[in-house]
C-alpha cells in the first residue's frame, strides 16, 4: 500500500475548541476510504484540514512529504477536490456553467477555455449522467440531480484526489447507491476516494478502507471484513449490535439489537 | 416524454445561449444577453450622452453638439460645462455599479451594498471632517473620504462578525450604523463655518452640479485602475459565490480575495463620494438590475457597471429637468427610485424567510 497524502500529528480545532489531538492517518492510493463515526467525532474537520480549510494547530497535512499549507492554492486544487456538505449555486447558474466552475484551477487570469477544459467539462457531465439537463438551471432540479451536479463539478476540476463529506445525505435510497457505485467506478479508474458517509453498512459495502473514528481520534482502520466487529460498534457509535454478513455483498452488516 | 424532448433540444439552446470565440487554439466563451446588454448600455449611453449635450438653459441643436464636439464651433458651455457631466454619469455609475456587486457577492445578499451598509456615509464623513476640521483641499478630501469609508468598513465588519460571517447580520448592522454615520455627519455640517457648511449641504444628497474636467482627472484615474484590478480578479470572485469551502477548494486565495474586494469597492465608493457626495442606490440596484438583464448566475460585475452608468446618467437627466430651470442633485432621484426598490428587496426577503 502506497500513500501519497497523509495526516502527520495533526491537533485540529476551531479556536479554543479542540476537536482532534495528534491525529495520524494515510490515505491508501487508489483506494475507497470511507470515514465514519457518530456526529461531532472530527470527521469533517479531517476532511477539511485535508483541503487546507483549516490549518492544523500543530503538525501538518503532507502531500508526497510537502506539507499541504506550502502548495500554491490552485496547485493543490489541482491535486484534491472536496465536495462539501453546503456549497452554494449561484442564483440563476445552469448545470453547464456549474460543472464549468470546477476548471477554475486549471485556469489562467484570463480564463481562455483550452480544449482540455471543455474535454473535462464533457466527460465529468457524462460520467455523473448529468448532461441530459445541461443547460437547464441548478436551482430547477431535484435533490438527487442537483447532487450529481455538484459531483460533475468536482470530477471537471480532474484531480487525482476526491474528497466527499456526506455526499449522499439528503438523497433517497436509490440515488444513495448510484452516487456510491459511481464513487466506486471512479475508483477503478484509478482515482483516490475519501468519503465520510453517515451508513455505516453502506460504508462496508463500497469502501476498501474503513476508518472509524471517536472523539477525534481513530478508533480502528483497515479493510471493513477486518475492522469491524460488535465492540468496536459498542465502542465507536456506543450501539449493541449483531454483526451479520451482508445478503448481497458478504461484507459485514450491524444491525442494531 | 418531456425528458427526451430536453435531450434533442440541449445542443441547440447551447449553442444560441453562447458565443465561442478561438482565440489561438483557445476559447474565449461570452454569453449572447452580455453582448446584447453591452451593445444596448452603449447606445444608451451614447443617447442619454447626446441628450445631456444639448440640454441645459437652452437647448443646443444636434448641430451644435457635433460642431462643439469636433471642435469645428467652439461651445464653452457644451464642451466644458455638459460634457465633463455627462461623462462623470458614466465613469461615476460603473463605478458605484461595480462597487455593489463587489459587496453584493461579499456579503452574498442583494441588500448588501455600500450605500445601505453605510459606506458612502462613512466616506462623507470623512471628507467632510477634513473639509471641517482641517480645511483640506479636493486631493486632501478625496483620501479623507477613503479613509472615513474604510474605518466604517472595518467598524461594520468587527461588530457583525461572531462565529463566521453573516451576510444578512451584517447588511442589519451596517443599516444601523448607516443611520449613526448619517446624523454625525449632518452634526458635522451644522457646527461647520457656514461657507463650508453650504459647500457641504449642496453635496449632501449626491450631486453631479458643477463637475468640470480638473474634478475628474483624479478620480478617473483612481477608478480605471480599481475597475482593471477587479476586473483581472473577477473568475475569482464569480467562483467564491458556490461557497467559502469550494472557492478554498477550487484555489481561491479567500482572505487575499476579501481583503481586495473591500479595498476596490471601498475606493470605488469613496473617490465617488469625494467628488459628488454620497449618491444612494445606483449601488444597491445597478447589479441586480444587470444581472437579471444579463441572466448571467450569480452578481457579475460587467453587466453591473454599464447598467450602474445608464441608470446614474438617466437619473442626473432626470435630475436636471424635472424642476427646470432648478437642478436638483442627482441623488434625490436615486433615492426616490432605489427607495421603491429597497421597500421591495425588504419585503422579498422578509417573505424568503
Amino acid at each position: 500500500m502506497t500513500t501519497r497524502l497523509s495526516a502527520r500529528d495533526v491537533t485540529l480545532g476551531y479556536g479554543d475548541r479542540v476537536v482532534s489531538t495528534r491525529l495520524t492517518l494515510d490515505v491508501p492510493d487508489g483506494a475507497f476510504t470511507a470515514v465514519v463515526g457518530p456526529n461531532g467525532c472530527g470527521k469533517s474537520t479531517l476532511l477539511r484540514a485535508f483541503v487546507r480549510l483549516l490549518t492544523p494547530d500543530e503538525g501538518a497535512v503532507t502531500l508526497d512529504s510537502r506539507s499541504v499549507s506550502d502548495l500554491p492554492a490552485k496547485g493543490l486544487a489541482r491535486e484534491l477536490a472536496f465536495l462539501p456538505q453546503d456549497p452554494l449555486a449561484p442564483e440563476g447558474i445552469t448545470v453547464r456553467q456549474l460543472v464549468a466552475r470546477g476548471r477554475y484551477p486549471h485556469q489562467s487570469l484570463l480564463a481562455l477555455w483550452t480544449p482540455d477544459d471543455e474535454r473535462a467539462v464533457a466527460e465529468a457531465m457524462v460520467t455523473a449522467e448529468v448532461e441530459d439537463f445541461a443547460d437547464r438551471q441548478v436551482a430547477e432540479l431535484s435533490g438527487g440531480q442537483r447532487q450529481r451536479v455538484w459531483v460533475a463539478m468536482v470530477l471537471a476540476q480532474d484531480t487525482p484526489y476526491l474528497l466527499l463529506d456526506e455526499p449522499t445525505s439528503f438523497l433517497d435510497i436509490t440515488h444513495q447507491y448510484r452516487l456510491l457505485a459511481l464513487l466506486s467506478r471512479l475508483r477503478n479508474e484509478g482515482r483516490t476516494v475519501i468519503a465520510v458517509l453517515h451508513d455505516i453498512n453502506q460504508a462496508c459495502r463500497f469502501a476498501d478502507h474503513l476508518v472509524a473514528m471517536k472523539d477525534g481520534r481513530v478508533a480502528a482502520e483497515g479493510a471493513a471484513a477486518d475492522v469491524v466487529d460488535a465492540a468496536l460498534i459498542k465502542d465507536v457509535f456506543d450501539l449493541p449490535s449483531v454483526i451479520v454478513a451482508d445478503p448481497v455483498s458478504g461484507t459485514p452488516m450491524v444491525v442494531p439489537e | 416524454m418531456t425528458g427526451a424532448q430536453k435531450t434533442r433540444e440541449t445542443p441547440v439552446a447551447e449553442q444560441t445561449s453562447t458565443v465561442r470565440v478561438p482565440v489561438g487554439g483557445r476559447a474565449w466563451f461570452v454569453q449572447r444577453r452580455i453582448i446584447g446588454l453591452v451593445v444596448g448600455c452603449v447606445v444608451a449611453m451614447l443617447g442619454l450622452g447626446f441628450v445631456g449635450l444639448s440640454y441645459g438653459t437652452s437647448w443646443a441643436t444636434p448641430g451644435e453638439v457635433f460642431g462643439a464636439l469636433t471642435g469645428l464651433e467652439p461651445s464653452v458651455v457644451i464642451a466644458e460645462w455638459r460634457a465633463p457631466r455627462v461623462v462623470a454619469g458614466i465613469l461615476f455609475g460603473a463605478a458605484l455599479g461595480v462597487a455593489g456587486a463587489i459587496f453584493q457577492n461579499l456579503t452574498r445578499n442583494p441588500m448588501g451594498s455600500p450605500d445601505i451598509i453605510g459606506l458612502d456615509a462613512g466616506a462623507y464623513t470623512g471628507a467632510l471632517l477634513v473639509m471641517t476640521v482641517f480645511a483640506g483641499a479636493s486631493v486632501t478630501v478625496a483620501f479623507g473620504a477613503v479613509a472615513g469609508g474604510l474605518v466604517t468598513a472595518a467598524l461594520v465588519y468587527s461588530l457583525s462578525r461572531s462565529n463566521g460571517l453573516s451576510g444578512m447580520r451584517l447588511v442589519v448592522i451596517g443599516i444601523a450604523v448607516n443611520a449613526m454615520v448619517t446624523a454625525l455627519n449632518n452634526w458635522l455640517v451644522l457646527r461647520a463655518e457656514l461657507e463650508v457648511a453650504m459647500a457641504a449641504v449642496g453635496w449632501n444628497s449626491g450631486s453631479l452640479n458643477g463637475i468640470d474636467w480638473e474634478d475628474l482627472v483624479v478620480p478617473f484615474t483612481v477608478i480605471a485602475v480599481l475597475l482593471t484590478v477587479i476586473g483581472l480578479r473577477a473568475s475569482a470572485l464569480q467562483q467564491s459565490a458556490l461557497g467559502d469551502s469550494i472557492a478554498v477548494s477550487t484555489g481561491v486565495p479567500l482572505e487575499r480575495q476579501r481583503l481586495l474586494m473591500v479595498l476596490v469597492g471601498v475606493g470605488c465608493t469613496a473617490t465617488v463620494t469625494a467628488v459628488a457626495g454620497p449618491v444612494m442606490f445606483v449601488a444597491l440596484a445597478a447589479p441586480q438590475i444587470g444581472r437579471r438583464l444579463a441572466k448571467a448566475p450569480g452578481v457579475p460585475l460587467l453587466p453591473a457597471a454599464l447598467t450602474g452608468a445608464v441608470l446614474l446618467q438617466f437619473a442626473d437627466l432626470v435630475a436636471q429637468m424635472l424642476l427646470a430651470p432648478v437642478s436638483l442633485p442627482v441623488g434625490v432621484v436615486t433615492t426616490a427610485i432605489g427607495g421603491g426598490y429597497l421597500i421591495w428587496l425588504l419585503a422579498q426577503e422578509v417573505r424568503r424567510r
